[in-house]
């Protein structure tokens, strides 16, 4: 058996992929920036739809919310990459990831920011209301401010899981870190590459994860 | 031909779908057995490690939050490539199964003592000391006084983290675990036809829809009360 230095942090294989690598880094900081303002700008069109009152909306939203939240977002990839070409429609892997961290990701910033609307109170409305801003400016001025300042470690932690969610990208060849480090794995029978890659990831995600734990450490002690 | 029986005899083949039916079945229940042993093995480790964490041993402490850390950064389906490639160096080759079983039960595990810890922090220290006081030991006071309180509490979270963590079963396909997707893939593939993916994600909707709106339901019942 050779050693763990030798089989897990092989510096020759580690140097050989690295170009690759830093490729599929870039690709996935790349990727979150795509993914996560298409998450939020759908999560927010839902979250606006949930504020109308009405049973006939009311309803669909739940269920297409639940959908979504009951769906593994690799199975939806999957649907994406290999059935739709079945009826003539190619969306090529950049497209089906677009897509289906659309549907997935907005679902659950949807339901994170609905609650954040709920827990501003009606008060508010009105009196922002009262002093004469229109709907729409009192939803932008006054709810939307505190909704999200509200639900700030969900959002924050609904986006870990978004960049995370990234790596599902490499099952449809989509370059990023995932994909590259396995490529190189399987060249080299060597798991140096899959090691640099969670190392990569780890270093680009732990603050957020020691953001996350301070703010939601923070909002207990609040309650208390 | 109209249009909706030219999709329906591309998507919904019901020679297809009757011939792939016992696979996908199966599948189901490969699937239902490793998110019911992540579930098992995912929340008992990370309510373990809460309780750990509540004796207050600084380095054990330090030792924890790392790992919650370390599990909480690092995408499922990198430990789950990582076990499953890296391990076989070490002379052991996991199972597919094993693989996908061990990686999401530690990130289960991370996320589920951060849920707990929270609830056994939100327990006001009065309720601790009072039970000391009427003469019940360390682990009577927990057991009795602080987890019957801590526990309502982190009940919404734990579900809605679950759900989340348990539907990355799909990701066990990548090392060849015959779950629902590997299955309704393979099925693709021998068929040349699509409906079997169809097939498998209506078997993920059957397994996981109820869970959501069970999750949902939890959210109401046991929601915090201000």
């Amino acid at each position: 058996m050779p050693g763990i230095v030798e089989t897990f942090f092989n510096v020759e294989v580690i140097a050989a992929a690295w170009p690759i690598l830093w490729h599929g880094l870039l690709m996935t900081i790349g990727l979150s920036f795509l993914v996560i303002p298409l998450g939020l700008a759908g999560g927010t069109a839902l979250a606006l739809l949930s504020t109308v009152r009405h049973q006939l909306l009311r309803w669909p939203l739940m269920a297409w919310v639940d959908f979504w939240r009951a769906f593994p977002p690799l199975v939806l990839l999957i649907l994406l990459y290999a059935g739709l070409p079945f009826a003539g429609i190619d969306l090529g892997s950049f497209g089906c990831v677009a897509i289906g961290f659309l549907l997935n990701t907005s679902a659950y910033y949807g339901e994170v920011l609905r609650a954040g609307i709920e827990s501003v109170p009606a008060g508010q409305t009105e009196a922002a209301r009262s002093t004469g801003l229109s709907a729409l400016q009192a939803l932008r001025h006054v709810v939307l401010p505190q909704a999200v300042r509200n639900v700030l470690p969900d959002l924050l932690s609904n986006t870990l899981e978004a960049v995370k969610l990234t790596s599902v990208a490499s099952v449809v060849a989509l370059p990023e870190l995932l994909f590259e480090a396995r490529e190189a794995q399987s060249v080299t029978y060597n798991p140096s590459p899959i090691v640099v890659a969670a190392l990569g990831y780890f270093l680009l995600l732990w603050p957020l994860v020691r953001l996350l734990s301070r703010l939601e450490n923070r909002a207990i002690a609040g309650r208390r | 031909m109209s249009g909706w029986q030219r999709f329906a005899e591309i998507f919904l083949n019901a020679d297809v779908l009757a011939r792939y039916f016992p696979a996908i079945v199966s599948g189901f229940f490969v699937t239902l057995q490793l998110a019911a042993s992540i579930v098992l093995t995912g929340i008992a480790a990370g309510l373990a490690f809460a309780l750990m964490r509540s004796a207050g041993l600084r380095v054990l402490n330090w030792l924890i939050i790392f790992v919650v850390d370390l599990f909480r950064a690092l995408p499922p389906l990198v430990i789950i490539v990582l076990i499953y490639f890296g391990f076989p160096a070490f002379g052991v080759s996991p199972s597919g199964f094993v693989a996908t079983w061990s990686s999401l039960s530690l990130v289960l595990m991370a996320f589920a003592e951060e849920i707990f810890w929270a609830g056994i922090t939100a327990v006001p220290r009065g309720q601790c000391e009072a039970a000391r006081s009427t003469g019940l030991g360390y682990a009577q006071t927990l057991a009795y006084v602080v987890l019957p309180q801590a526990l309502r509490i982190t009940i919404p979270p734990l579900t809605n983290r679950t759900i989340a963590i348990t539907k990355g079963t799909a990701l066990g396909s990548v090392v060849a675990v015959s779950e629902i997707l590997s299955q309704a893939s393979s099925a693709v593939s021998l068929s040349a036809n699509p409906s079997p993916l169809l097939l498998g994600a209506a078997a993920y909707l059957v397994l996981f829809l109820p869970v959501v709106v069970f999750g949902r339901w939890v959210e109401t019942r046991f929601a915090w009360k201000r």
